[in-house]
């Protein structure tokens, strides 16, 4: 539980933070609330040469109206996004989500920058986001583009962004219909071993926690509910096509019998 | 390598041990037990059996070094299962030629056993599996060990609950004079059991301070406590019972395989016997049979754990007696009436060979039924199940009877303990009237100080803040036996509270002798002794210690100063009971249980501290419920541990308990002086069978009897769906 050594650099703007990636390339890794960071590292599973903490970057930590979207900077912590007026009256489901991760503690340190940067399959932000049809945005050395979120998670723990780019930005429609959250966990701080975000918005969307080996959209279902199934038949097709983990805590098995019943949960609870 | 001061193989250190660690527990005479050295030389037979060790000055420094050791292992096929090493078909000690460690019976009567079970109008045959439990101390182990720079004498501070058998136990592995040796157990954070042990890492510190000559620390790590620290439980249970056609308990018999892990530690072997006596739980059961077969395995050794044998035990009979109860279509609650031991029959001598020392088990059930609604309950029970809900409840009871108090040195002598069960107490009244406790007991977590400092408060009249209590050093508190199996208070505190009286005695002579009355015509209290019949002339206990110091003017053959001591052993152990209700609710779709009410009825006696009983208690339950539900030490097949880090191994949390309601009965021990009983361990001992038989009471019906712990949300919905497919076929 002791890191390998490595070197600390703070920084205080995003253009230092920029041109140091760029000149330590792939030996330098970026530390937000260093909740996922932090606990690989210990664990020897991350040995960065350095650290380059982007957590003092106040002015990437805020959730604004832009007509129709809402932008949140990559710095927020989950507990802002929580307790949000913005975020509760105009996308409900992300200030919800946010206060079903971990415990207090993690929620005060974890951004939402550093939970979609992860790429954990096994994170609730990244499941929202995707069902919200979310844009993020990144910026480099060589300047800013933008990623559609479901373009973003390429892999386990890989994402679309480079080793010299920093996300700055998540911008999500507003979505203040119906939503619904199922985490299924043993424990309240763990990480959910299914979950489910849907949303009642036409049309309607599902993504799926835990289930793949990133975050995922369930689009059999989504084409199903389009194509005007019920609830329960939509459903049953929940992990048509995802090949879900298998661990201590469920093996793929359960998890598909899990998604099922989850999703048809959150449809029934959206009102379709 | 930078910061490294030495590192060795255990090839290298061979010569620093005077004998292999030590198992205290020869349970049978031809116990098989392989060497055990603090590292590895030929085989390691487990993950968490070490090879080498480090010595750096920092620990960072330490880690990093580790990585540039490179161990060429030739891997041999592991050995998991009980079952399958109870077959020996692989072996993990080639040279004792078996897994089996050593079989141990305790059949009262064979003839009776075997004519009960053939002429029952009523018998159940359960199996149970036992999971392995990882102890989860909050602080996990550490020692430190500081050689003093002349003479050779070491001090060494342990994170233990047994300084003064591990100041043996090193003395003798590492062939250092117990004279030159001081251990310390500085405040502990908690053990469980799992730090009643003696350790590599402790017998390395030492032989490592004597070789290099300074000062060798060593802390553990989460996972390296997962590994490396004894795990508890790992048993398959084979429980049958034997009845008549009221439903009341003529026979019980049980098999055992108990896990010993890889090698024998400090007491593993004893702990299926701490249980062995205690299967037919609070019932009157004439005729009783127990085997245990213990086996080897490639994995961290197994050894005392919160109850040590008697959860296990407890958790065999209560979920029987449910199965015997559904056989008979009777109220779980109704069958444990018509069995329990009667009030009037104690001291009640048991098939086993016990002697109870007290009880009132039906008037515990009683209160527990009452402090959780049992009957409005039962009635949503009903409801929900004919609304077809698909949150179904259950309600489980559990009434157990516990031994402890270990114990009388000459019953310890009969299982073949190496070691007595006494405990030792000195009690001084300093010239200035605050008192010294000197106790032998070593706690970790259970308020001795507040404890004992109450019970000598009362015996001698003293304010509790001017009485301080000394633990845990052995240069302090050179004799005792520490701190386990609710020992403390109904041995230690007893011992105390002895010594308080001797005190007491030798007050009385100095105080007559300087108010020149008979010793007779004095009276004592509150710290006080008056003329009976002139209160007006008295003596305070702090002048009596003032003249005892002094010793201007004592009695002939008197000693100076006013203090007694005491080395008490018991007659016998002592018998907590209680019962225990919890309610849960399941999700037949998901297959989750929540734990949603739970209701303990404990009786452990007199109780000196109520708020340190109800801690033990709430604490108890939540470890027990965690067997029930969460907690489980994962193995693969190749004998790695899946469940290393506290991700993975599901210590609940506050958030997944309910409010416990607590209540007591008291019916004090005859056994000792205090009337007490000890209740350190019972809420674990209640709290699993109790949670598993209501997830069982909530499915029964559909069909789901057998469910093994933990009652995973995918075990559970396995279970169903395989009941489902039977209903189907
Ligand atoms: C006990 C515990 C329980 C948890 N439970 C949950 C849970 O239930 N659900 C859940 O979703 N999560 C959970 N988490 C994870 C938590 O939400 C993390 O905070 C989050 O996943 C990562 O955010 P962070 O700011 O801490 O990122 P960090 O750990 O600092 O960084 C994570 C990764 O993202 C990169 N990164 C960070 N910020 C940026 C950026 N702006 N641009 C580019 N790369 C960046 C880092 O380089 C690193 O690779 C838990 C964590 C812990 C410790």
């Amino acid at each position: 539980m002791i890191p390998a050594a490595f070197d600390y650099q703070r920084a205080s703007t995003l253009d230092e933070a920029l041109s140091i990636l760029a000149d330590r390339g792939e030996d330098a890794k970026l530390l937000a609330g260093g909740h996922s960071l932090l606990p690989l590292m210990r664990l020897r599973l991350a040995t960065p040469a350095v650290l380059v903490d982007i957590g003092g970057l106040r002015d990437l930590s805020y959730v604004q109206d832009r007509g129709d979207e809402v932008a949140i900077g990559a710095l927020t912590r989950h507990r802002d996004l929580q307790i949000s007026e913005l975020l509760l009256n105009q996308v409900p489901v992300l200030a919800h989500v946010a206060g079903q991760v971990g415990d207090p503690q993690v929620r005060h340190r974890g951004t939402i920058g550093g939970s979609l940067a992860h790429g954990d399959p096994a994170s609730d932000l990244p499941a929202a986001i995707l069902a919200l049809d979310g844009t993020l945005c990144a910026r480099g050395t060589s300047g800013e583009r933008t990623i559609p979120a479901t373009e973003f998670f390429t892999g386990f723990l890989e994402t679309a962004l480079r080793p010299d780019e920093v996300l700055t930005e998540i911008r999500v429609p507003k979505s203040p219909g119906k939503f619904s959250f199922k985490k299924f966990n043993r424990r309240a701080q763990d990480w959910a071993i299914v979950g489910v975000v849907a949303l009642s918005d036409s049309p309607a969307r599902v993504a799926l926690v835990n289930m793949a080996s990133t975050p995922v959209r369930a689009s059999a279902t989504e084409a199903a509910l389009a194509a005007g199934a019920a609830a329960n038949e939509a459903a049953q097709r929940a992990s048509e096509g995802l090949e879900p983990p298998s661990d201590t805590n469920a093996t793929t098995e359960f998890r598909r019998h899990l998604a099922t019943v989850l999703v048809r949960r959150a449809l029934e609870e959206v009102g379709l | 390598m930078p910061g490294v001061i030495a590192a060795f193989t255990g090839a290298d250190l061979a010569s620093e041990w005077a004998a292999p660690m030590p198992c205290a527990w020869p349970v049978t005479p031809d116990m098989k037990n392989p060497p055990h050295y603090p590292l590895a030389t030929q085989r390691a037979c487990y993950v968490g059996d070490g090879v080498a060790v480090v010595v750096a000055e920092s620990p960072e420094q330490a880690i990093d070094a580790l990585a540039g050791i490179v161990v060429d292992y030739e891997e041999e096929p592991a050995v998991t299962d009980l079952e399958d090493a109870a077959a020996d078909r692989v072996l993990v000690h080639p040279d004792i030629g078996t897994n089996r460690a050593y079989t141990w019976e305790l059949i009262s009567d064979p003839d009776a056993l075997k004519k009960a079970f053939d002429s029952a109008a009523h018998t159940v045959k359960e199996r149970y599996i036992q999971q392995r439990l990882i102890p989860a101390a909050m602080e996990p182990r550490g020692v430190c060990v500081v050689p003093h720079p002349f003479g050779g004498d070491f001090t060494v501070y342990s994170a233990t609950q047994i300084p003064h058998i591990l100041k043996v136990m090193l003395g003798i592995t590492c062939a250092v004079p117990e004279t030159s040796l001081r251990v310390v157990a500085p405040a502990v954070g908690g053990g469980f059991g799992s730090k009643l042990n003696v350790y590599a890492e402790e017998l390395l510190a030492l032989a490592l301070a004597r070789k290099l000559r300074r000062p060798v620390r060593w802390v553990e790590e989460r996972s390296e406590a997962a590994l490396a620290t004894i795990q508890g439980r790992g048993q398959i249970q084979e429980i049958e019972l034997a009845a008549d056609a009221d439903g009341k308990i003529t026979a019980v018999r049980v098999h055992l395989i108990a896990d010993m892990g890889a090698y024998l530690q400090l007491v593993t072997p004893g702990i299926p016997l701490l249980g062995a006596f205690l299967y037919h739980g609070v019932y009157d059961v004439p005729v009783y049979g127990f085997s245990c077969t213990s086996v080897f395995t490639t994995k961290t050794p197994t050894d005392a754990y919160r109850g040590a044998g008697r959860p296990e035990a407890t958790y065999a009979i209560e979920r029987a007696i449910d199965a015997l109860a559904r056989k008979l279509e009777m109220d779980p609650a109704e069958i444990r009436r018509r069995n329990f031991i009667r009030p009037e029959k104690f001291p009640y001598s048991s098939a086993a060979g016990l002697v109870f020392d007290s009880g009132q088990y039906e008037m515990a059930l009683d209160k527990s039924l009452e402090l959780v609604g049992y009957d409005q309950l039962r009635q949503e029970q009903r409801r929900r199940r004919e609304n077809g809900s698909a949150r179904l409840l259950g309600i489980g009871l559990s009434s157990y009877v516990e031994m402890c108090g270990l114990a009388p040195s000459r019953v310890l002598a009969s299982l073949n303990y190496s070691a007595g069960g006494w405990e030792a107490a000195t009690v001084r009244v300093l010239p200035t009237g605050t008192v010294q406790v000197v106790t032998g007991t070593s706690p970790h977590g259970q308020g001795h100080v507040t404890s004992w400092s109450m019970l000598v408060a009362d015996r001698l009249g003293v304010d509790p803040q001017n009485v301080e209590v000394l633990h845990s050093d052995t240069a302090v508190s050179p004799h005792g036996m520490d701190t386990y199996g609710s020992r403390s208070l109904s041995v230690g505190g007893t011992a105390v509270a002895m010594a308080c009286d001797r005190v007491l005695d030798k007050a009385r002579v100095i105080a007559a002798h300087q108010m020149e009355v008979a010793e007779e015509d004095l009276e004592v209290s509150a710290g006080t002794f008056s003329v009976r019949g002139t209160p007006e002339k008295s003596m305070t206990l702090q002048q009596v210690a003032f003249e005892a110091f002094t010793a201007h003017n004592l009695p002939d053959g008197t000693e100076p100063n006013l203090d007694g001591s005491i080395t008490f052993d018991p007659p016998n152990f002592t018998f907590p009971f209680g019962t225990h209700v919890a309610v849960v609710e399941v999700d037949t779709e998901t297959g989750k249980v929540d734990l949603v009410q739970y209701a303990a009825l404990d009786d452990c006696g007199n109780q000196i501290n109520p708020l340190i009983v109800e801690g033990q208690v709430h604490g108890g339950i939540a470890q027990g419920a965690a067997q029930a539900l969460w907690e489980e030490a994962v193995y693969d097949d190749s004998g790695n541990l899946l469940t290393a880090t506290l991700a993975d191994y599901l210590v609940p949390s506050a958030a997944e308990l309910p409010s416990f309601k607590t209540g007591a009965t008291v019916t004090p021990s005859p056994t000792n002086i205090l009337g007490v009983k000890g209740v350190g361990e019972a809420g674990t001992i209640a709290s699993t069978p109790a949670v598993m038989n209501a997830v069982v009471d909530a499915l029964s019906h559909l069909g789901v009897t057998q469910l093994d712990m933990p009652a995973s949300p995918e075990k559970v919905w396995r279970a169903l769906t395989n009941v489902g497919k039977e209903a189907g076929r």
